[in-house]
């Protein structure tokens, strides 16, 4: 495979800017997959919160990362600050200024890695929607997004893709290509996953979710034909998202899209299969929501190394993926007593995490030694830093806005408490008969 | 306690930083972003250890 050039300051010609722009453009349809899978994964008293919630948080994202959130990223090639250590230059946030102010929005990769951020960053803002879903208000949603689009996400992303420090583990530190991820494995969607976690434990669970004994009650999803679409949706969004991410951030060439795309797919497909292998295996039938899953997490797998992956390791990476989600949701919700549910944390945090060490262990760089050492660093900032940045954030915001819904409004459910209708108001929905009590 | 694993997860953190930022030897590099890792697991093993202890007390 030919070795990348992780991009100083990235240069492309009119027809190369032109088909990235044509990828750009299709990455809404990730955040319309999500949204979809969220609202299907939720129950039907709640459906029309989530819907609202998923477009309320791609406003925000936009419009916060607009605002500050690039001014602390940048790009690769662009302003940023630096500190000296031990005599080598690190850098550890832009230094742009607010608002685009004096950034030409055209075919310039800076102005292409605004659009894509702006869409990507809302990505990452959906991931923890489902994790919070029936109990998290509405007013909360909104704030919490602008606080990861405006700080946690931006914050981690110039690190890796705006030229900072991880990306920079290469030339300093001669370990490999420095951090690689081209897609968003990490920054999209571990930074999104941990996030989710954190929501969950602010949260607390669902009221009946658990028994007194902990003893989880299964609260199914609502309509798995919704999760299944968003699926496909996904799966479009996501090609685009690989391909473009690898143009503007690993300066691999436009032909190589071809190859992205194929392992995208491979990578989700095996996922997918693995996981409807495995709980057809382990409860008598293939679970729809989790083989859903299990095509997401294939996807979130595939971002950091489709460009660099042969399609026999994308299989394998997706493989793993798939064997990945359903063994931690079940660990997640039976051992550690967290109600996710959609599943944010296994699939994007956990197969985001998977996604990065791939890199380490099965995709050809072609880079020097020491690129499984850049890709733990990378991993250890995620849970090291990330984790607790955006734990402690959402617990200060819920010190001062309570983000969890009132009794009430878990009762009546989210449609009715918070927007005064229900999603479905032609049919009946379902209280909590069915609960433990 | 789940303060104290917070603080381990970026303690664990700062280790992996400094490795990386101060030390020449590959070796050595290695070695200490390993024992970082190790530290975070533990701070977030804590973590959740403290929240199950305190869902359990919410409950």
């Amino acid at each position: 495979m030919t070795p990348f050039v992780a991009p100083s300051l990235l240069t492309l010609s009119e027809v190369s800017a032109l088909f990235c722009l044509l990828l750009i453009l299709l990455v809404p349809f990730a955040g319309a997959g999500l949204a979809l899978i969220n609202s299907g994964l939720g129950r039907s008293r709640s459906a029309a919160h989530t819907m609202l919630a998923a477009l309320c948080v791609t406003a925000v994202a936009a419009v916060v990362y607009v605002g500050v959130g690039f001014a602390w990223q940048g790009a690769a090639g662009r302003p940023d600050r630096v500190l000296l250590v031990a005599g080598k230059a690190w850098g550890w946030i832009a230094a742009e200024p607010f608002f685009l102010r004096g950034l030409r929005l055209d075919l310039s990769p800076a102005a292409l890695v605004v659009l894509l951020q702006m869409f990507s960053v809302g990505l990452a803002g959906l991931i923890p929607l489902s994790s919070g879903a029936d109990r998290w208000r509405l007013g909360a949603i909104c704030a919490s997004t602008a606080l990861l689009a405006g700080w946690t996400y931006p914050l981690f992303a110039h690190w890796v893709w705006g030229g900072g420090w991880l990306a920079q583990l290469g030339a300093n530190c001669g370990l490999g290509r420095g951090f690689v991820d081209g897609g968003g494995s990490s920054t999209i969607q571990v930074v999104g996953g941990v996030t989710a976690l954190s929501i969950t434990w602010i949260l607390g669970p669902r009221r009946g979710k658990f028994s007194a004994e902990g003893m989880p009650a299964a609260l199914p999803g609502h309509n798995v034909v919704l999760v299944l679409l968003g699926c496909v949706f996904a799966w479009i969004g996501w090609t685009a998202l690989n391909s473009a991410g690898a143009m503007l951030f690993l300066g691999v060439e436009p032909g190589r899209v071809v190859l992205i795309a194929v392992n995208t797919t491979l990578c989700a497909a095996a996922s997918g299969l693995t996981a409807a292998v495995v709980t057809r295996v382990r409860f008598g039938r293939p679970d729809a929501s989790l083989s859903a899953n299990g095509w997401i997490a294939g996807l979130v797998a595939s971002s950091a190394a489709a460009a660099f992956l042969k399609p026999a390791a994308a299989m394998i990476v997706g493989g793993v993926a798939g064997i990945l989600v359903v063994s931690v949701a079940d660990f997640l919700e039976f051992r550690l007593a967290v109600d996710d549910p959609g599943g944010a944390v296994s699939v994007h945090a956990v197969g985001g995490l998977w996604g990065v060490l791939a890199v380490a262990l099965l995709a050809d760089t072609a880079g020097p030694g020491g690129q499984w050492l850049a890709q733990l660093v990378g991993i250890a900032t995620l849970l090291g830093f990330v984790l607790p940045l955006s734990y402690g954030l959402n617990w200060l915001l819920d010190r001062v806005y309570r983000q969890r819904v009132e009794r009430e409004g878990e009762l009546r459910g989210m449609d009715l408490f918070e927007l005064g209708a229900g999603a479905y108001p032609e049919f009946d929905i379902h209280g909590d008969e069915f609960l433990q009590r | 306690m789940k303060l104290a694993g917070l603080l381990l997860l970026v303690a664990g953190w700062a280790i992996v930083v400094a490795a990386v930022a101060l030390l020449p030897s590959a070796g050595a590099r290695a070695a200490f972003v390993l024992a970082g890792i190790a530290v975070e697991l533990f701070g977030l093993a804590l973590a959740v250890r403290a929240h199950l202890v305190l869902q359990a007390e919410g409950e």
